[in-house]
Order: C-alpha cells, then structure tokens, then sequence
C-alpha cells in the first residue's frame, strides 16, 4: 500500500509528460467527436442568423497571436457564418498586434465564399484609444477612421457610403482574450444600446456569464468548446471541432490526477492516524 | 513643502476635474476627459525611451563585467536591434512595419507568434500540476471546490456529455449561478476598495507613490 | 385605402383557391380568374404606403449640444420597407434634406454636427424601392449643451453618500475612536515571508502586475512594495523588481529608494534590481521565470493586475520551493493564485494592505466607510430581490 499513499506526491513531470501524450494522441490520430449546443452559443448564432441580409456586423479584434488557437476559429466561424446569411461585415480592434491575425482570417473567409472587398467587407484597422475610439463610433465612424486599413477613404467604399456610426449596425461581435469586452460594454452598449455578443479564451468566459445574465450581452463564444459548437451550427468543422478529443482526454486525465492525488491524501491521513 | 505638497496639490485637482468632467457634458469640460486620456497615451509613448534605457544600460553593464549570462544580453541587444531596424525598413518601404509581406510581419509571425502561442500553452500543463496539487478535500469548502471543478471540467467538453448527458446542464447552472453570484460580489468590493482608494490618493491621505 | 400587405394576403388567398379548387377544372376559368387577379393588383398597386406615426423632435438631452433626438413609431408596413429616411430642415415647410438613414424595425435617430440654439423640423419617410411615405413634420427642436447630465444623478448621489461616509469614519478616527479591522492572513505573512528569505541568504522578487501606474491596482501594488521593501531593508535583504511599464519602474525605484533611506539603509539600495523587462506580456512572464530560476528567490509577491501569465508565474514560483503571497482584482486570475499560491489577497483585500499594515486612524477610517457603504448595498440587494419578485422595479430604477 506504500505506492498507493505515494500517488500523494507525484512528481510533475510525470504529469506534464502525460498531459502532452493525452493531448497530442488525439490530435495526432485524428479523432472526431461530436458537440452538444449550449444556450450562450446558440443565442450568438441566433443573433446572427436572424439578421436581414445586407444588415452591417462589426467585428473587433480584441486577441493576438497567443490566444489565436482559442480565439481564431470562433472568428473563422462568426465570419463564415455571417457571410453564409450575405451580412456585411466591418472589421477593426484595439489590438494593433491582433490586427494582422484578425485581418488573415478575414481574407481567408472573404475568399474562400467569393465576397468582394468594399462590397461586402472593410477592414479599418487600429486605432489607439481604446474607449476615446468606442465613444467617437458612436458619433461619426470617419472621425475615428476617415480611411480603411489601407488608407481608402471610406466615402469611396460601396459598403460603408450610408454606415455613420451604431444606428447603422445591427450587431457587433467581439473576439476578446482580454477585458476590452468591458469596455465595449460600458463604453458601447450602456450608452447606445447596441446589441452585442462576445467570443472569449475560456478563462475569462465565467466572468462574462454575468453580463450574458444581464442581458448585456445577447450571446456568449467561450474557448474552443465554444468554437467548436459554432462550427457544428453551421456544419463548417474546423480546428474548434478537432480539438475536441484533446480537451477531452486532457480534462479527463487531470480528473484522474486529482482522484489519485486524493486517494494518495487519504491513505497517507489513514497511515499517520 | 513644495515637494510634496505641491504633487498633492495637483493630484487633487486633476482628480476633481476628471470627476466633473464626468457630469458635465457641456463644453470644453465635457471633452477634458478624452483630451486627457490622448495626453496620456502620448505620454506613456515617450517613456518607452525610459524603459529602453533601463534595459540596454542593464545588459550593457553585464557584458562590460562578463557577468554570468553575458552572452544572452548580446542576444537581447542584438534582437532589439533587428526588431528596431526592420521596423523602420518595414516602415520607410511598406509604409507601415505591420503591412502584410514587410520583414517586420515576417519576424512577428514567424518568431513572435510561436513564441507567445508557446508560452500560453504552458498553462495547460501547470494548470494540471497545479490541481493535482491544489485539489484535495481537506476540508468542506475544498470538497465544494472539488466537486464543482469536477462537474465543470466534465460539462465543458463533448465526453462528459457522452458519459452523463446532465454534466453540460450542472456545469452551465454552476457558470451562471454560483460562480456568477461570486463574481459579481468580488467586483462589488472590487469597486468599492478602487473607490476607497482613488478617494484616498485625492485627498492626499494614500502618498506612498509620491516617494 | 388598405395597405399593401393585407392586399397582397387577400389576393393570394383568392388565387390559391382558384388554383386548387377542383371543381375550377376548366382551364379558361382559372386563367381568366388569374388576370383578374393581375389586373387587381396593377390597380391597386398606387395603395398608398403607411408612414411612420407620433414622430418627435428634441434636443438630445445630457449632451455637448449639437445634438436632436428624432424618435417614431414605426409604420404598420414597417416588415416591408427597405429603411427609414430623416429629413430635416430649418422651416417646416421645407425643401426637407436627409439627415440620415436607418433600417426598417428602427424607431429613433440622433441627429448630430448641428448648430446651437438653431431651430430644425423633422419628417420620417418609410421608403420602398421606387416609394416613399412622410410622416407629419416635428419640431422645432433646438440643440443645445446640457450643464449636467442628469442621467448621472444617481452616481453623484452614490458618490456623496460614499465620500460622506468617509470624512465621518476619519473624523471619528481623528477623534480616537477604536476601529476594528479583521485579519487578513496574507499581509500579516509579508514579515514571514521577509524573514524566511533573510534566513536562506536569498533575495525577496516583487512583481507588480501588467498595468501601467494609471491603474488603482497597480498604486495598491505599489504600495505594499513600499511596505515590503522597508521591512527588507530591516533585514539588509535584496529585493528584485521586474517591471512591464517603464513608468512603473521609475516609480518603483523611488519607492525602494525611499524605503531603504526610511530604514536608515540608504547604501544597500540597488537600482538595477529595480528594471525593466518587455512591454510583452508573454516575454515578461518568461523573463520574470528565469529570474526565478536563476535567483531562487525566497519569498515571490505578486501583487497587481494580472491576465494569462499569473500561473506561468505562480507554478514556476511554487517550483523553486518560494513562499508566495499574491493579491490581484482581476478575478478570473484569482483562483489561479489560490490553487498555487501560500496566501492570496482577494480583490478589496490589496486595496486595504496600506490601511492594514500602517494602521493609522485615517486610513482604517476609510476602509470602514467603504464597509458601511458594502452593509448598505447588500441591503439594496436584499430589498431590491425581494421587490423585484413582486413586481416592483424602484430600486432597479434607481441604479439605471
């Protein structure tokens, strides 16, 4: 029974090493699993889904390249997703450095559905400002940005001639890793009542339940779980839906570590009573 | 006196501009708010130079003293120097040192990106380690914590369905409920200690940052 | 006149049943009931659209002025139109320009850029593609800048009954009364954890967290280094500082600096322990670990605001066997910091550190009045639920 109360202490590395099999397996036999639809991410694509065709959605990138597997395919999804309903789309952050992340997948999605720049998608890039540049949308959107990411001006853009600020947006849908979502919150939809849904790593998502309570938010991506139930919506796999086995073996065997840990922990009590 | 009373003084001012703003619409007050916001991030630009010269007189020193690593401080100095070059060659050629194809893209996707995609993965291996360790019913409250951690980890992924179709339900209600519940009570005092706190600095009372 | 859509419902009826009817065998019959059915709708097709109703025209209130407010009901044929076109004008009898343009299902529209004090009349047109129906004209509404914005009003009041609360919990303190404060286990380890890296030659590692010295955490951060570093300079203990912000850096180190001079060390100050690292968030965890690994410091105090980085840090602290106390306000990093750290302070808890371990009447009066105002909240909350659940919304008004 001595290894037995050694399951108390195992070393970490014996962990980290187990982790890395359990999530590389999966990923490396190429499993496939299927996903169960929860409410927060059903209430975004319905969001979406509802919209008129020709209904302008904005887009924020609010991630860069450390939370791209997390955050990425939700944006894929969302994008796919809206161009699939012909909305058009408007895309920007705050930031700078997920810009160019945001703007891969954009160009990706525009291509791969045939959309046409300045016809149904803008990008206007990055601005410095945060909550200055949320606020000044919602007076004039050419006061914060008069030209796209290219330096177009935007009154030359088929898309955005008659889209002035929020009036003219019927849903914006931000891609968060960190609390700029609070931001477009406060700043945003306090203030001009525009409807919005957040896609968030999955750390943060429990304290975005709250404003999904609320009804702040009308919907809720979180993780790659939350992905992954986009992509089953619109029947698009992608990387969501195929990391699904690995997060499952990855939170199984950390339940098993727990189990043993506990088991370790009681046997030693038992051992020193 | 005019050391410290003086920095008090304009604390204290800025502070009670900065909260009248924020109920006076009426003009110019009511556009101090986001004036003083650009100033700042101005600001803070021009003391990135301050942090630049923390770093390279620090690492310059350790090469001049073959002080134990030396050589990862030519390395640091090196990487700034090609990040700093390419960005300007990125700039004056492309217009911007993040337009697709520029050098400096191609250093950020192909170094920066697996670099920072590298080090968040890390989390998934402690933050195994850190429950195998941390997850122990010693107590009710730990046996709660367990529990609920329990439930959760299974509801978040498709095989907890396959194993109980319940397990999404309980982990969607612990998400909503508790945990939201929770939450919302730490921003409560969260809020109230930042007010406490900025009341403190405005009236002079909180000075440690002065030093 | 009716309007389009029950037109459009009635006739379509009439031609399904023409269709389907099976005593209609004769085809001549149901073509003939076709153009008449054609025929009908060619006529009727100049059925007037129905415009918008009780459209109104105001200033835009609690603004900077410049601003109208043009709201309206939306028109009964609002699921066939393609939007709605405002237009304004400076006389009510026009020419009426666009002012702008919004989506069918839409019912008000801020008007900006106008001129002050300025009369301007509206007119909403329901518009479908080659059709167009107006609305009674509004006005006249003149813009114009508001002095307070009332919609704050309860903020202000929060903010008074705050600050009240507060003058009277110091003026009571001043006066000498006796205020209890709690224990918060992880400040009171702050000596322990000075003393236990004294004990093992090893320096003490502070880390302020990823904002910038604008952010209340990181000042209550600083704080508690303020804090720590005297008591290390008492105990002749180095203390590394790696920071992300130059700007708190440069504060950092005139902090350290002033409480090595307060402990009568002023010589054993090291202003290269106090450095900057990466802007980064990612490079600093990772330059942040291997100094840990290569220090091996003592006692670890991560005390700020973190994000994805805070159990990079906590693991590779808890790794090198260091005592750590972290506090953080970022609540979705806090159970993190629990799971690996020895103490956490938890959200106010950070905040009431400088309070805490000074002790001065002043400052523990404010933290009762920041108490008082919580007691005060919880009762909203209580009253506020159980109103709520018969129907009475006043005190969720009061917080809108």
């Amino acid at each position: 029974m001595n290894w037995l109360a050694k399951l108390e202490k195992i070393d970490r590395r014996w962990i980290f090493l187990g982790v890395a099999l359990v999530v590389a397996a999966p990923l490396l036999l190429g499993l496939k699993t299927s996903v169960d639809i929860t409410p927060p991410v059903k209430n975004t694509y319905e969001a979406i889904d509802r919209l008129p065709p020709g209904s302008v959605v904005m887009v924020s990138i609010d991630y860069d390249a450390s939370t791209m597997p997390e955050n990425q395919p939700m944006l894929l999804a969302v994008l796919r997703h809206a161009f699939q309903k012909n909305l058009k789309i408007i895309l920007m952050g705050h930031w700078p450095l997920g810009l160019p992340v945001g703007t891969l997948g954009l160009d990706q999605v525009a291509r791969e559905m045939h959309k046409t720049y300045g016809v149904d998608y803008v990008n206007l890039g990055f601005r410095p400002g945060t909550a200055a540049v949320m606020v000044n949308l919602g007076t004039e959107i050419r006061n914060v940005f008069p030209s796209d990411y290219k330096g177009v001006p935007l009154d030359s853009l088929e898309m955005v001639k008659n889209v002035h600020n929020y009036n003219d947006i019927r849903l914006l849908v931000g891609i968060e890793a960190g609390d700029t979502y609070e931001f477009w919150i406060i700043y945003v939809q306090a203030r001009f009542g525009l409807k919005m849904a957040m896609g968030t790593t999955a750390v943060m998502a429990p304290t975005a339940y709250k404003y999904l309570q609320s009804g702040q938010l009308v919907g809720l991506i979180g993780g790659l779980k939350g992905a992954a139930e986009y992509e089953s919506l619109i029947a698009h796999p992608g990387i969501g839906l195929a990391g699904m086995p690995a997060q499952s073996a990855g939170h199984l065997l950390i339940i098993l570590f727990i189990i043993l840990g506990n088991i370790g922990y009681f046997l030693s009590r038992r051992k020193k009573a | 006196m005019m050391k410290r009373e003086i920095p008090l003084l304009i604390t204290f001012l800025t502070g009670l501009l900065m909260v009248v703003q924020f109920f006076v619409p009426h003009r110019p007050i009511g556009q101090i708010g986001t004036g003083v916001l650009s100033w700042y991030t101005i600001i803070a630009g021009f003391t990135l130079l301050l942090g630049i010269d923390s770093l390279v007189g620090m690492h310059l020193k350790k090469l001049q003293r073959k002080q134990s690593g030396w050589g990862y401080s030519i390395m640091l100095i090196l990487g700034l120097l090609l990040a700093l070059g390419l960005g300007i060659f990125s700039e004056i050629k492309y217009g911007s040192a993040l337009a697709f194809g520029s050098p400096f893209m191609y250093l950020y996707t192909y170094m920066m990106v697996p670099l920072q995609a590298t080090m968040f993965s890390l989390l998934a291996f402690f933050i195994a380690s850190a429950a195998y360790r941390a997850f122990r019913a010693r107590t009710l409250e730990a046996s709660l914590l367990l529990v609920a951690a329990m439930i959760v980890m299974l509801g978040r992924v498709p095989l907890g369905a396959a194993i109980w179709g319940k397990f999404p339900i309980l982990a969607e209600w612990i998400m909503t409920v508790p945990n939201a519940a929770a939450t919302r009570g730490i921003l409560i005092g969260v809020a109230l200690g930042g007010l406490a706190m900025s009341l403190r600095i405005l009236l002079g009372i909180e000075r440690t940052y002065l030093s | 006149m009716q309007n389009y859509s029950r037109l459009r419902s009635g006739f379509r009826k009439a031609q399904q049943l023409a269709l389907n009817n099976h005593h209609f065998k004769n085809q001549g019959l149901r073509a003939l009931l076709l153009f008449a059915w054609l025929a009908l709708l060619a006529s009727t097709s100049s059925a007037a659209l129905a415009p918008p109703e009780d459209i109104k025209a105001f200033d835009t209130p609690n603004d900077a002025g410049g601003s109208n407010t043009i709201t309206w009901k939306a028109s009964p044929d609002d699921s066939l139109l393609l939007g709605y076109s405002v237009k304004r004008n400076a006389k009510p009898e026009g020419p009426f320009e666009e002012a702008g343009v919004v989506l069918k299902g839409q019912e008000e529209f801020q008007d900006a850029g106008l001129t002050d004090g300025q009369k301007y009349y509206y007119r909403v047109d329901a518009r479908v593609l080659g059709d167009s129906a107006s609305s009674a004209v509004a006005g006249p509404a003149v813009p114009s800048a508001q002095w307070f914005n009332l919609g704050r009003v309860n903020i202000l009041a929060f903010i008074m009954l705050f600050a009240g609360v507060v003058l009277w919990y110091i003026a009571r303190a001043k006066k000498g009364a006796k205020l209890f404060i709690r224990r918060i286990a992880g400040l009171d380890a702050v000596e322990e954890a000075v003393g236990r890296s004294t004990e093992m030659g090893r320096p003490l590692m502070f880390i302020p967290g990823l904002l910038s010295i604008d952010d209340v955490t990181t000042l209550a951060a600083l704080t508690i280094l303020g804090r720590v570093a005297r008591k290390a300079a008492e105990y002749d203990t180095p203390v590394l500082v790696p920071c992300t912000d130059p700007l708190v850096m440069t504060t950092a180190q005139e902090i350290v600096k002033q409480s090595y001079s307060e402990a009568g060390r002023p010589d054993a100050y090291r202003e290269g322990n106090i450095s900057y690292l990466t802007y980064d968030q990612f490079g600093y965890a990772a330059g942040c670990d291997g100094m840990m690994l290569r220090e091996k410091p003592g006692a670890v105090f991560l005390q700020g605001y973190f994000y994805a980085e805070s159990l990079i840090l906590a693991e590779t602290g808890h790794s090198i066997g260091a005592i750590q106390i972290a506090g953080t306000t970022a609540v979705d990093q806090l159970p993190f910091f629990v799971t690996a750290c020895d103490y956490t302070l938890i959200g106010e808890e950070m905040y009431a550190a400088s309070s805490y371990l000074t002790r001065e009447p002043i400052m523990l009066g404010t933290l009762k009045g920041e108490d008082l105002i919580k007691l005060l909240i919880v009762l909203a909350l209580t009253v506020g639920v159980v109103l709520e659940t018969f129907g009475k919304h006043w005190i969720q008004a009061l917080f809108q």
